[in-house]
């Protein structure tokens, strides 16, 4: 017996900007073209150390799928990646290296610091773990839990697509933003 | 003829006399204490003796005794002999303020991560190791976390960001 055939209605697409259209042309702003095409291209970096890591190994099967988030490219190499996820504890000894991670990326780049630890050193009070990776490099979106949910992630995900989204093109040549650098001492 | 503790006992203390002492068999294993100094020579006797054999270093750490005055910290030596599997145990004691104990290095290659181990928690020098540095805490502690001499909180930190994530 053949099976029906289902078609798949909830396909959601990005949003078109704001513009003047017509026929074979669109007019719209260049930064809502950019910023649209990079929030529906983000390009992750895992930086898995512990529990949280396999949560996110979870998040990016095909039961939570991160790929619908246009994340299925896993990046190993941190000069193409715009998002660096710290999943897990960061050790002490560890800090300077995930420092050169994020110095390796490109901008624009963005941190999502996922699970208690990563946040905040989590339960390892403790003189040999990082107290937040966030003493190190600047975070974009923390996600709470010991370990998250794959929801959760997801969330966190989403939360940086939104900022993503309303980033502005000159946002990393402003001001603010070379005062934040400077102040974890990274040019 | 099986190895046994008793053996073992005898020809050390054949050998060494009144420089080991505190025998007992917790749980079955021979344990002693020795003589700071001659730690080596008990590790080399042995180790080259054909009928105890003890040629595996299991596990060298040490232990912090803050009460026990002018001998706070014991390395531990565990040692086992293969052939006949037996295991023993023994432990030098050294003064914190002079931690200072014989490298094993020269007998086994294992001893040289162990010791500098128990350097980065304990800062026990082992005199005539090849490269006593920090093994896995940061190079730029200055202290040895592992001794009992820190309180279970310390209000003091600043690394901990209460603002966000507070206790």
């Amino acid at each position: 017996m053949s099976r029906p055939v289902q078609y798949n209605n909830t396909v959601k697409f990005a949003g078109i900007p704001e513009g003047y259209m017509g026929e074979g042309f669109m007019a719209t702003n260049f930064e809502k073209v950019v910023s649209l095409a990079r929030k529906n291209s983000i390009w992750p970096l895992p930086f898995a150390t512990s529990c949280c890591g396999i949560e996110f190994m979870a998040t990016a099967a095909s039961h939570y799928d991160i790929a619908r988030f246009g994340s299925e490219r896993m990046s190993f190499s941190p000069r193409q990646c715009d998002l660096l996820m710290v999943m897990g504890t960061i050790s002490k000894k560890m800090g300077p290296i995930l420092k050169q991670v994020y110095l390796q990326m490109a901008e624009p780049r963005w941190v999502l610091a996922v699970g208690a630890c990563a946040s905040s050193g989590g339960i390892f009070d403790t003189y040999s773990v990082m107290q937040g990776i966030d003493q190190v490099i600047p975070v974009d979106v923390y996600v709470p839990g010991c370990p998250p949910r794959p929801e959760a992630i997801l969330d966190g995900f989403m939360k940086i697509q939104e900022l993503v989204h309303a980033e502005g093109l000159r946002r990393r040549e402003s001001e603010q933003y070379k005062e934040l650098m400077n102040s974890y001492g990274i040019q | 003829m099986a190895l046994t503790n008793e053996i073992i006992q005898q020809k050390l203390t054949e050998k060494f006399g009144d420089q080991l002492s505190y025998w007992d068999q917790p749980y079955g294993m021979l344990t002693f204490v020795a003589e700071n100094n001659i730690n080596i020579k008990v590790l080399q006797f042995l180790y080259d003796d054909e009928q105890l054999k003890f040629r595996f270093l299991t596990d060298l750490q040490a232990v912090h005794y803050p009460d026990n005055k002018g001998a706070e910290l014991a390395v531990v030596y565990h040692l086992h002999n293969l052939v006949d599997n037996v295991r023993i145990r023994f432990k030098v004691f050294t003064n914190i303020e002079k931690p200072e104990v014989f490298t094993a290095t020269g007998l086994y290659e294992a001893a040289n991560f162990m010791e500098r181990e128990t350097y980065d928690f304990y800062g026990v020098k082992f005199i005539g190791h090849p490269n006593l540095i920090r093994i896995l805490n940061v190079d730029e502690m200055d202290y040895f976390p592992m001794r009992k001499e820190f309180p279970l909180e310390d209000q003091t930190r600043i690394d901990k960001d209460d603002e966000m994530f507070g206790r």
